[in-house]
């Protein structure tokens, strides 16, 4: 896919965290480790976000990438049930693909969009719809998976500041620090989406985080909380 | 100046965005209120009487951004205001302001699935949870927006100001049975709303009273009349 004059700063739109398509109210599975006792500081948020990123974040980068790329995004929707084996982060996946719809159809109106949304009118996996997304703003595969891999980090981080008092900066130099990995996911989840083609959506990746999908049940069943997930 | 737009904008489509107005059948769709102010300053009590008092007239949903997920929803569900299917909590991750300001995504879905299950609606209440002075509604979800707060806050409130304060669409000053008790001057506080507000309407409240909801209510029929006719 080539990408077109500007395409660039449209990913620094379509990551911003201000981007209205409802991450704010999720902390990625944070305010459950940090009830568990599992998370409490910088060191912690780390190890947590690199656990993530590479399982979820790969997971996510894969799917964007092969929904920037132009392949079916309802095989890749199926793709993304298959490697989501918790109920609550699958209806929190189609909350937040929903939700990123609406801003997307807003920001980069397309026909791909609007036959994704007629199709999944409660919302695709989040980043079938970011891949779709992606494409519709001029962005390649690469910035898809980048963007992807990038908010499975971003959203942890920004809510652990926020459930923790942690100090902002050291929550940002963790991204900082994590940004190689980032990248490397980003590579990762590319080659993987370039065997799509080929060997269908099986080759994605399918890393799975069993205590997040654990965490995420329990987070669901609670009464009062401050995070949606 | 270099104007690189040689072809119109693409179509927008409004759906996508929000509800469609007028619907397909051809009516208004529903009047969205939103209702924003401190924590505490009676905006649930507001909803609930608003409720209580409009239900059996008109096709009422209840939307609530609360900090702590669905406290006011629950406290509305407990009194029983509406049936629980008309209302519906939005998760904010600590941040209503966020979710009724900046990023309008959760609430709009929320909307549109209160239309498409209980619908059609004529009027939607959206509360904020309690959260600070400078919390305002976006206009591409509210119509109209109340600014509640109460005489115990202190009646610097008004004077202090604030987009709440001197922008909402109407401020409520409530439960001014207990001016007396806290000493707040609401003579002083509707001079300060006044300068802050200029023609904008400001209304006394206590819900403590019997109808205390009634000068509220006037201004969301009259708001709603308005909303009709403009179709
Ligand atoms: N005395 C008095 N109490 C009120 C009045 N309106 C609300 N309250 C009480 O104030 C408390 C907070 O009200 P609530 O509606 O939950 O505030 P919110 O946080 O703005 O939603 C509750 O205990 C209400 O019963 C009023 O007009 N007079
Ligand atoms: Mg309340």
């Amino acid at each position: 896919m080539t990408t077109t004059a500007g395409a660039s700063a449209a990913l620094l739109v379509l990551a911003d965290g201000r981007f209205p398509a409802g991450g704010h109210a999720h902390s990625g599975g944070v305010e459950a480790a940090v009830r568990a006792g599992r998370l409490d500081d910088a060191a912690a948020l780390e190890r947590f976000c690199r656990g993530r990123l590479h399982t979820c974040g790969l997971v996510a980068a894969g799917l964007a990438a092969a929904a920037a790329t132009g392949h079916d995004p309802l095989a890749l929707d199926e793709a993304a049930d298959a490697r989501t084996p918790s109920p609550a982060l699958r209806a929190t996946a189609r909350k937040l693909g929903r939700q990123m719809m609406r801003a997307a159809r807003a920001a980069w109106p397309s026909a791909a969009l609007d036959d994704l949304a007629a199709a999944r009118p409660r919302g695709a996996h989040q980043p079938v719809v970011l891949g779709v997304a992606a494409a519709s703003a001029g962005l390649g595969p690469p910035d898809a998976a980048r963007a992807a891999a990038h908010e499975s980090v971003s959203g942890p981080a920004t809510a652990a500041v926020r459930l923790l008092g942690l100090d902002p900066f050291e929550a940002t130099a963790v991204l900082a620090r994590l940004a190689p990995e980032v990248d490397a996911v980003t590579a990762h989840a590319l080659r993987r989406a370039e065997r799509v083609a080929a060997e269908g959506t099986d080759a994605l990746p399918a890393a799975s985080a069993p205590l997040l999908d654990i965490l995420a049940e329990h987070h669901a069943a609670w009464p009062v909380r401050l995070f949606a997930s | 100046m270099h104007l690189d737009h040689p072809e119109t904008y693409p179509q927008r489509h409004a759906p996508a965005l929000s509800a469609p107005d007028p619907r397909p059948d051809g009516r208004r769709r529903a009047l969205r209120v939103g209702f924003g102010g401190p924590v505490g300053s009676g905006k649930t009590a507001t909803v609930a009487a608003l409720c209580r008092l409009l239900r059996d007239e008109l096709s009422i949903g209840v939307v609530t951004n609360d900090i702590y997920t669905r406290e006011d929803a629950e406290f509305l569900l407990r009194h029983a205001v509406l049936p629980p299917e008309r209302i519906s909590a939005v998760e904010t991750g600590a941040c209503p302001h966020t979710a009724i300001r900046d990023d309008i995504s959760a609430n709009l879905e929320a909307i549109e699935d209160l239309e498409e299950a209980v619908g059609p609606l004529d009027l939607v209440l959206v509360e904020s949870g309690g959260d600070n002075l400078t919390a305002t509604f976006s206009r591409g979800l509210v119509d109209a927006q109340a600014f509640v707060i109460d005489v115990a806050g202190g009646d610097k409130i008004p004077r202090k100001g604030g987009p709440g304060v001197s922008t909402a669409d109407l401020l409520v000053v409530n439960k001014t049975d207990l001016a007396p008790l806290v000493g707040a001057d609401l003579e002083v506080m509707a001079r300060d709303a006044k300068a802050q507000r200029g023609d904008l309407p400001v209304v006394f409240t206590s819900l403590a009273q019997a109808d205390g909801i009634a000068p509220v209510a006037t201004w969301v029929r009259t708001r709603l009349a308005a909303w009709t006719a403009a179709a």
